[in-house]
């Protein structure tokens, strides 16, 4: 293979991104030579099992993809801001579009849904890290260099081109050769290992190590969307992995699923991705319901209203999200009593939906509401929400999907549901609980800019794009005519709004970073009401020194009311805990080797790789390493310090 | 995360963690029902769509894939043996038996390979029609199973000869049961909805 083939060449643009990853990489690594802090590297972060820790890499990582995918956005913005633009060629935007909409989903909104449930789980059911730390090590580098892959893939070898659906034929070997599919096919693949282990680990983390007293019903919300979220991955992601091998099966060893020759059936790719992607889409809004319920709960100081009903309409909207899928093809022409079948399916998610957003507006009833950023965002995303929760259902009507299928208005409608619901929730639950990952606060004048300029822009963006779909708009087309020139350019503005939003919104992090005062209470806000507020800030590496016995779903209320705290001297005893260990970040980077082989379709490397990936599990199985003990002396001096107590306390 | 002991649970779930475990393991087990699941639609939807290879009926043969049901089936309940000899404390039992069911695991991937090698010599390969490569990866990942099924206990087995029973390893081995039991279900419906409906249809 020759040098060119390998990396992608002839485009001005790529130089400039190339030039780019060239740059920050030796920035990187000087500053970390510079400040002597490769050990810190290893030994703090990429060898840790500690869910926290864990949770900040998986948000951090998120917040990187939500820009790479961002300026994709802004890059089909421009495009499309003028008739008959120069900007990105057909190619070009077809792979823009691609990694714009596979990053967003599989590398942006469920790493950064899963960081929050990292940090926060754990310590709202009262439990000192997940049932499997090691796993959950594992997940986090599967993501991480599952993500890797996908990324490189501009750079280097050309990148996937047939849409985040993936289509066949067109994502076949007749249509799409080179190596730009397979990573995205290995991409996936490599970052699903780690969401099925989460799934697996945060079940049995939640349904095995709850606080004493905290029954199901006791849940906190987040905890209960968490726990359903988990239910669906495990049941969805297998399909996923599924439809991918066989394309990859196909793609690289010539069989015949979705082919046109050999009787294979495209359309079961279809089928297979949506049976997959509609349970997916549920995988990022439930546990986003999950993170706006709290803040409701937290500044509107009242118990959330319907509790048991909320928790049942997460377990309806779940069962539901499996028997839909169809009508992401309603066109595809299964006839009209299947097609009618899944209209009727589609249409009673709005049911237990709207339940939920009743809920919210009931506890946000007569209340007095605190007017917070994170409660900024959620107070906004009720009504943006439903708007493309409205016009879901229209979508859902079979005989008039036949009109708006594939045209903007299903454009607006996802990014409707998609934006106000996983994004702003992403936001708003980075913001709300900060202060328990980094000890400090946001900034709220800067929180409250971004804030404003994202809604506005995202409104700005979107709005126009109904009508554009009106007017007969195609989604995924490069140029536009001149007849939809007024509304494309209002929503190129609105994009590059919500871009300046974003912008400020990182301004904030590093302004607070360095000038907000440091936390001393563990109850951040003042208006917690579950136990991860009862932990002090920073909050140990054991989270809770003694765990406190629970019987509501707001247990710190009832810990203030009767004067508890998770430090309870009379009940101290040592704590055991895991050890750090550098076998997943190898494992996984194996893997990641053995998986880019294969994109280029260099067996033997892959073989070779794959084996080395298995001799990583072998030496796990034989390692014996059981953890070590905080003794009581150290906790008693770690608690002491966190809560700033004086010494004849 | 605490290892408290209870005395009156088997040795495998004595510990907190040894119980957490065991509870994954179950719910790994529903995932990997669900990614079986989807194999056994796709080869449903596939079935029949041979174009001009040969069709299962020419090819199947009741008395290899009976002889490989009886071997599997077999060694499912070594399986159950060796953990019954674990479950009254005897090591050498527990070993003798697991390693039997190894040996009956990898005589079922020797019929195996033979019966793949032998289609393919026959011209139904993964590639000759959408119908082959659905039941070529449909029973292959079966196989693969096995394949890490038998890598897997032979760990176990020396990680028992090294350590004797302890929580860990009793917790191991019954969970390496479990695999091997589920990968045997697997196999009964692999056995009557590939193997016996294509000889007839
Ligand atoms: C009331 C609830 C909802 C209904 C009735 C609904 C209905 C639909 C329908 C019928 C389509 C397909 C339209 C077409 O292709 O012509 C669709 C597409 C889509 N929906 Fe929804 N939806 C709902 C909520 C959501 C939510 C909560 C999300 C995600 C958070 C979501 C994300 C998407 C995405 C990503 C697509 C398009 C994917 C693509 O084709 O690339 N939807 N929706
Ligand atoms: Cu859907």
């Amino acid at each position: 293979m020759q040098l060119d083939e390998f990396f992608v060449t002839g485009e001005p643009l790529i130089y400039a991104g190339m030039v780019s990853i060239a740059l920050v990489s030796a920035t990187v690594i000087f500053l970390l030579t510079y400040f002597k802090r490769w050990k810190w590297l290893w030994q703090d972060w990429l060898t840790t099992v500690d869910h926290k820790k864990i949770g900040i890499m998986y948000i951090l990582s998120a917040l990187a993809m939500l820009f790479r995918g961002g300026v994709d956005a802004l890059m089909m913005r421009t495009q499309l801001a003028f008739p008959d633009m120069n900007f990105l060629n057909s190619q070009h935007y077809n792979e823009v579009f691609t990694t714009h909409g596979t990053i967003m989903i599989i590398f942006m909104a469920m790493p950064f849904l899963i960081g929050l449930m990292n940090i926060i789980v754990p310590l709202q059911i009262g439990a000192r890290d997940f049932a499997f730390p090691y796993l959950n090590a594992v997940s986090f580098w599967s993501f991480f260099f599952g993500a890797m892959l996908f990324n490189l893939s501009f750079v280097i070898g050309g990148a996937p081109d047939a849409g985040w659906t993936n289509y066949a034929p067109l994502a076949g070997s007749e249509l799409s050769p080179g190596p730009g599919i397979n990573f995205y096919l290995l991409g996936l693949q490599l970052a699903g290992i780690g969401t099925l282990a989460t799934g697996i680990n945060l079940m049995v983390t939640i349904l095995r190590m709850r606080a004493p007293g905290m029954t199901l019903m006791k849940m906190p919300i987040f905890t209960w969307s968490t726990l359903i979220t988990t239910f669906i991955i495990i049941f969805a992601f297998p399909i996923l992995t599924v439809a991918l091998a066989l394309m990859t099966i196909d793609r690289i060893f010539g069989s015949h699923f979705f082919t046109l020759t050999g009787e294979g059936l495209p359309m079961m790719w279809a089928n297979l991705f949506w049976m997959w992607g509609h349970p997916e889409v549920y995988i990022v809004i439930l546990p986003a319901f999950g993170i706006f319920s709290e803040i409701i709960a937290t500044f509107a100081q009242k118990q959330l209203f319907g509790y048991k009903t909320m928790v049942g309409a997460i377990v309806i909207i779940a069962g539901l999200s499996f028997v839909v899928w169809v009508h992401h093809f309603f066109t595809m022409g299964a006839g009209a009593f299947v097609n009618s079948v899944f209209s009727i399916t589609t249409m009673m998610i709005a049911i237990p939906t709207g339940v939920k957003i009743f809920n919210w507006l009931a506890t946000l009833y007569k209340s007095k509401i605190i007017f917070t950023t994170p409660m900024l965002w959620t107070l906004a995303f009720i009504p943006s929400f439903t708007i493309g929760g409205v016009t879901g259902v229209m979508l859902g009507m079979a005989a008039a999907d036949y009109q708006y299928h594939n045209s903007y208005f299903l454009v607006s409608h996802f990014h409707y549901v998609l934006i106000p619901g996983t994004v702003f929730a992403c936001f708003a639950g980075l913001i709300f609980w900060y202060p328990k990952m980094f000890g400090h606060k946001l900034n709220e004048r800067i929180g409250k800019w971004a804030f404003w300029l994202f809604l506005i822009g995202f409104h700005l963006c979107f709005f126009p794009q109904y009508f554009l779909g009106l007017d007969g708009m195609a989604r995924r087309i490069f140029t536009v005519g001149p007849e939809w020139f007024t509304l494309n350019f209002l929503s190129t503005i609105g994009a590059f709004v919500m871009g300046l939003g974003f912008i400020i919104f990182v301004h904030g992090i590093i302004y607070s970073f360095r000038f907000s005062p440091r936390d001393i209470e563990g109850d951040s806000w003042g208006y917690g009401r579950t136990l991860e507020w009862a932990t002090p800030t920073p909050i140990p590496k054991y989270n809770f020194a003694t765990v406190p016995e629970v019987d509501s779903h707001d247990a710190l209320i009832d810990m203030k009311e009767k004067g508890e705290t998770t430090f309870d001297r009379s009940k101290l005893k040592p704590i055991h805990m895991p050890s750090y260990t550098g076998q997943p970040f190898i494992m996984m980077a194996i893997l990641f080797f053995a998986s880019f082989a294969l994109v280029f379709e260099w067996i033997t490397l892959a073989v070779i790789g794959l084996i080395g990936a298995i001799v990583m599990m072998f030496i796990r199985s034989f390692d014996y390493d059981e953890g070590y003990h905080v003794e009581v002396d150290e906790i008693i001096e770690t608690e002491r310090k966190a809560r700033r107590m004086t010494d004849d306390e | 995360m605490s290892e408290n002991k209870t005395d009156a649970l088997p040795l495998e779930y004595s510990t907190h963690q040894g119980q957490m475990n065991i509870v994954g393991f179950w719910i790994f087990l529903a995932a990997e029902i669900a990614l079986f699941s989807t194999l056994f639609a796709t080869y449903a939807v596939l079935f029949g769509r041979t174009a001009d290879s040969p069709a299962p009926a020419e090819l199947f043969e009741a008395g290899t894939v009976l002889i490989m049901t009886f071997i599997l089936l077999t060694s499912s309940f070594t399986c159950g043996l060796a953990i019954h000899n674990m479950r009254e404390g005897s090591l050498k039992g527990l070993m003798v038996w697991l390693a039997l069911t190894l040996v009956l695991g990898l005589s079922f991937l020797g019929f195996e390979i033979y019966e793949f090698v032998h289609y393919v010599s026959e011209g139904a390969a993964l590639g000759s029609s959408a119908f082959w490569s659905g039941f070529f990866v449909l029973t292959g990942t079966h196989g693969v199973h096995v394949t890490l099924g038998i890598g897997w206990m032979i760990a176990i087995l020396i990680q028992l000869k090294q350590r004797g029973l302890t929580a860990v390893t009793t917790r191991k081995v019954f969970i390496v049961g479990l695999y091997w039991h589920f990968l045997d279900v697997i196999w009964i419906f692999i056995f009557t909805s590939v193997y016996m409906i294509g000889m007839v249809v």
